[in-house]
């Protein structure tokens, strides 16, 4: 209990840090590594012929989905032609093409759902052309588009910011430095980083032992502080290799959990910069709060129900004072592996540090419902653009409650955007529950599920969650490498990340153009405990609304069987 | 019209640059810098015995000899095999089949979880007697989830003492002291867990039993 606490603590000074750090890269501030960083972008933008001229909302998102469609031609075809590449050592074949589609949909959406395993499915250039390169243009592509969006909540225009450089900017002066610097402390606990094909060991035992290598360090760090989540190895950062040490463990938390917090920050920041410098703006507090009590409410509850065990293993005799080992390494324990998975879920990376298909009922359907809300901080950017649609529904809820005109941030909330809103809160959940709905009426769908009774539809949903919120985790026991997997969560990814995008930049550039109206007594305070309260409250309600017919059929009543 | 065309050619341009600097220049620093400073680790922390590579500091291996300490039920295996595991059967099946990584991904209320661990408590019972039910730790019975697991529970370890020492020749003191000096303490007291890495256990086993 005391190192989930302790590594929290550690956060906190951490997340506003790099949240400052954040509003200058986005607001063209200066920083420290400008004399550097500012070359480099130059000559990027000189051979690319980007001119850094502001652009319209409907440019930006153009451009956005131009250079996501050229990434994901370029990815495909690596992915189909890998066998006849360079750096191939160990002779990896070329991969299906309904799994290069998943595959391809599933790391450029910032996904990494993974229906391959890396150390059998991919080469080493693959690993690196494709999964790297992409682990950085999706996470970045995430965060441009909230940038986006938060800076037209804040200003009186449509036309500000260009995609181009802001996609650059946040690669080059956030993503790589805090990547390399990761990678290297993952290299020191034990993470390989190198070109030479697989060792085979003697063992003492006189046997032999195949041990997968490769350039795992420098994918490994990205995965987490893009919020990807794709694994070098098919088991992920269970494998010691790619997450050797308790040290690593927390390493890797805190830099999944970095930039998402940060974004939250920077928006209040750019908030509260309208009036005079702050530390941690007002607003972005709230709303930091508002993700951080949820938070809080699925770690509490993921801990004390796998701290609990499983009472089957209890029935056979042994003990079980660790909590429920099954699929958890020894050297992370509950509390490690609990904090991992409630981390992983909340900032959507999907990385999993414990195979999350054998966690307790409870355990995994926190992890679940975490992804199914898709807003406890979500992942890199994107989450706080999917809070702040709960942000401007709660508006609008309240402003009704009490009778006065919805407004956020001095701009009126009307007709227009309220549809938009409620089309987007809707979206993710449609894709989950019509998506599950079809897999379990259908006999393509059924043949994936490997565990009997309700957990089997728990498999089912935790797939789709995963794959609508971009999260990527899976309950992995799912036999998901079908045409039909295949092709139905790369759909799932593509809707619930691109429709998202869509629809909330389309709000804000909405707002953007609206007149700005000045506080008055009669406006309702967005900044204040109350409304933390009223957010948290609205997506619970929500949230459960939606999802609780199902986690009821699923992990409640697994729940119950076993503890009957 | 030319703003499409113009957006075009500058989304390919950039992901061009970012493609090389991401997926090239990145990946090449990272492991330039890794093997000049931190060599042994970047190439997997392997551990050499008589001139062999006998396993990585990392990785768990699976050990069926009664005179070395077994670690946790693993669903790959620990990519272990012998020659005979490569070699197709009559369907063209290997029992090895490549480097992998896993677990069986049993629900808590599969009855194959509770088939397989009464099976294996039953073997475990049966090759170390005197140890009861309620000894054995959750750990040692329970598959991990990368199926490398190189750790297991100080628990585990001691109740297994008993048996390394008379199947090595070694005493139970000799063993206890392996034991110790393969243990790795929670960092700075509260991260983590208590716990003992196998193959540094049992290569001191093989190095004591050399020296015999």
């Amino acid at each position: 209990m005391w190192q989930i606490a302790l590594v929290l603590l550690v956060y906190l000074p951490l997340v506003i840090g790099i949240g400052h750090y954040l509003y200058h890269v986005t607001m063209q501030k200066k920083t420290w590594l400008d004399p550097v960083m500012d070359r480099i972008d130059t000559i990027i933008f000189k051979f690319s012929g980007v001119k850094r001229v502001d652009m319209t909302g409907k440019q930006y998102v153009l451009a956005l989905i131009l250079s996501n469609a050229i990434m994901v031609f370029i990815g495909y075809v690596i992915l189909r032609i890998q066998s006849v590449l360079s750096f191939n050592p160990n002779d990896i074949g070329n991969m299906e093409a309904t799994l290069s589609f998943n595959t391809i949909v599933s790391f450029i959406t910032n996904t990494n759902l993974q229906h391959y395993s890396g150390e059998s499915g991919l080469s080493y250039l693959a690993q690196m052309l494709v999964i790297t390169f992409m682990m950085f243009t999706s996470a970045a592509t995430g965060y441009a588009a909230c940038m986006a969006f938060c800076r037209r909540l804040v200003a009186k225009t449509d036309t500000l910011g260009n995609f181009f450089v802001d996609i650059v900017r946040v690669t080059t002066r956030i993503l790589l430095p805090i990547s390399f610097i990761v990678a290297m402390i993952l290299v020191v606990q034990g993470t390989p980083q190198t070109f030479n094909a697989n060792e085979t060991a003697q063992t003492i035992e006189g046997k032999m032992q195949d041990i997968a290598l490769g350039p795992v360090a420098s994918l490994e760090s990205i995965k987490h502080v893009g919020t990807n989540g794709g694994g070098y190895y098919g088991a992920n950062s269970t494998t010691p290799f790619e997450n050797p040490t308790v040290i690593s463990n927390i390493v890797e938390i805190l830099s999944m959990m970095l930039l998402p917090g940060a974004c939250v920050v920077a928006f209040g920041l750019m908030v509260a910069s309208r009036r005079k410098k702050v530390l941690f703006g007002k607003q972005g507090m709230v709303i930091f709060a508002g993700m951080g009590i949820l938070f809080l409410i699925g770690l509490v509850t993921c801990y004390m129900a796998e701290r609990a065990g499983n009472p089957i293993i209890d029935t056979l005799g042994i003990t079980q004072d660790l909590g429920s080992m099954e699929g958890k390494e020894m050297r992370f324990g509950v509390a490690q592996s609990a904090l991992f998975t409630v981390v992983t879920t909340a900032f959507t990376t999907g990385t999993v540090n414990n195979m999350h298909d054998t966690l307790t009922p409870l355990g995994g359907m926190v992890a679940m419902f975490n992804m199914m809300l898709n807003v406890v901080f979500g992942g890199k950017g994107v989450g706080l653009m999917n809070m702040m649609m709960y942000v401007l529904l709660t508006i609008f809820i309240a402003c009704l409650m009490i009778g006065r005109t919805p407004q956020f941030l001095g701009k009126k909330i009307e007709e227009k955007e309220m549809k938009l809103i409620a089309l987007c809160i809707l979206i993710h959940p449609a894709i989950i529950l019509v998506f599950s709905a079809i897999a379990v009426t259908t006999v393509a769908g059924i043949a994936g599920i490997t565990n009997p009774g309700a957990h089997g539809l728990s498999q089912v949903l935790y797939e789709y969650a995963s794959s609508s919120a971009n999260n990527g985790s899976g309950f992995e026991g799912l036999a998901d490498n079908s045409t039909y997997w295949n092709v139905t969560t790369g759909l799932a990814m593509f809707f619930g990340r691109y429709l998202a995008i869509i629809i909330q930049l389309t709000i804000a550039s909405l707002l953007a153009t609206k007149l700005w109206h000045s506080e008055t007594v009669g406006t309702l305070k967005t900044d204040n405990a109350m409304f933390t309260f009223m957010l948290v409250a609205v997506v619970l309600m929500i949230g459960a609304l939606t999802f609780l017919p199902a986690l009821a059929l699923g992990p409640i009543t697994e729940h119950l069987q076993i503890r009957s | 019209m030319r703003g499409f065309f113009e957006y075009t050619k500058q989304a390919l341009l950039v992901t061009f640059s970012l493609l090389v600097i991401c997926g090239l220049i990145y990946p090449f620093a990272v492991t330039g810098v890794a093997q000049a400073l931190f060599n042994h680790q970047a190439n997997g922390s392997l551990i050499e015995a008589d001139g062999k590579i006998v396993g990585s500091k990392n990785l768990g291996q699976a050990f069926t000899d009664p005179m070395y300490f077994s670690g946790r039920v693993s669903a790959v295996n620990y990519n272990v095999y012998s020659k005979e595991d490569t070699v197709p059967d009559v369907n063209g099946e290997t029992t090895y089949g490549g480097v992998s990584s896993g677990t069986f991904n049993y629900a808590p209320s599969n009855p194959e979880l509770k088939k397989r661990i009464e099976a294996d408590i039953v073997k475990f019972l049966d090759a170390n007697p005197g140890v009861k039910r309620a000894q054995i730790p959750a750990d040692l019975m329970t598959a991990s989830g990368s199926g490398l697991d190189p750790h297991i529970s100080i628990e585990a370890a001691y109740i297994q003492v008993k048996r390394v020492a008379q199947s090595s020749g070694l005493s139970v003191d000799e063993v206890n002291e392996i034991v110790l000096a393969n243990t790795e303490s929670r960092v700075l007291g509260v991260l983590g867990e208590d716990k003992i890495n196998v193959l540094g256990a049992n290569l001191d086993i093989y190095q004591k039993m050399k020296e015999k």
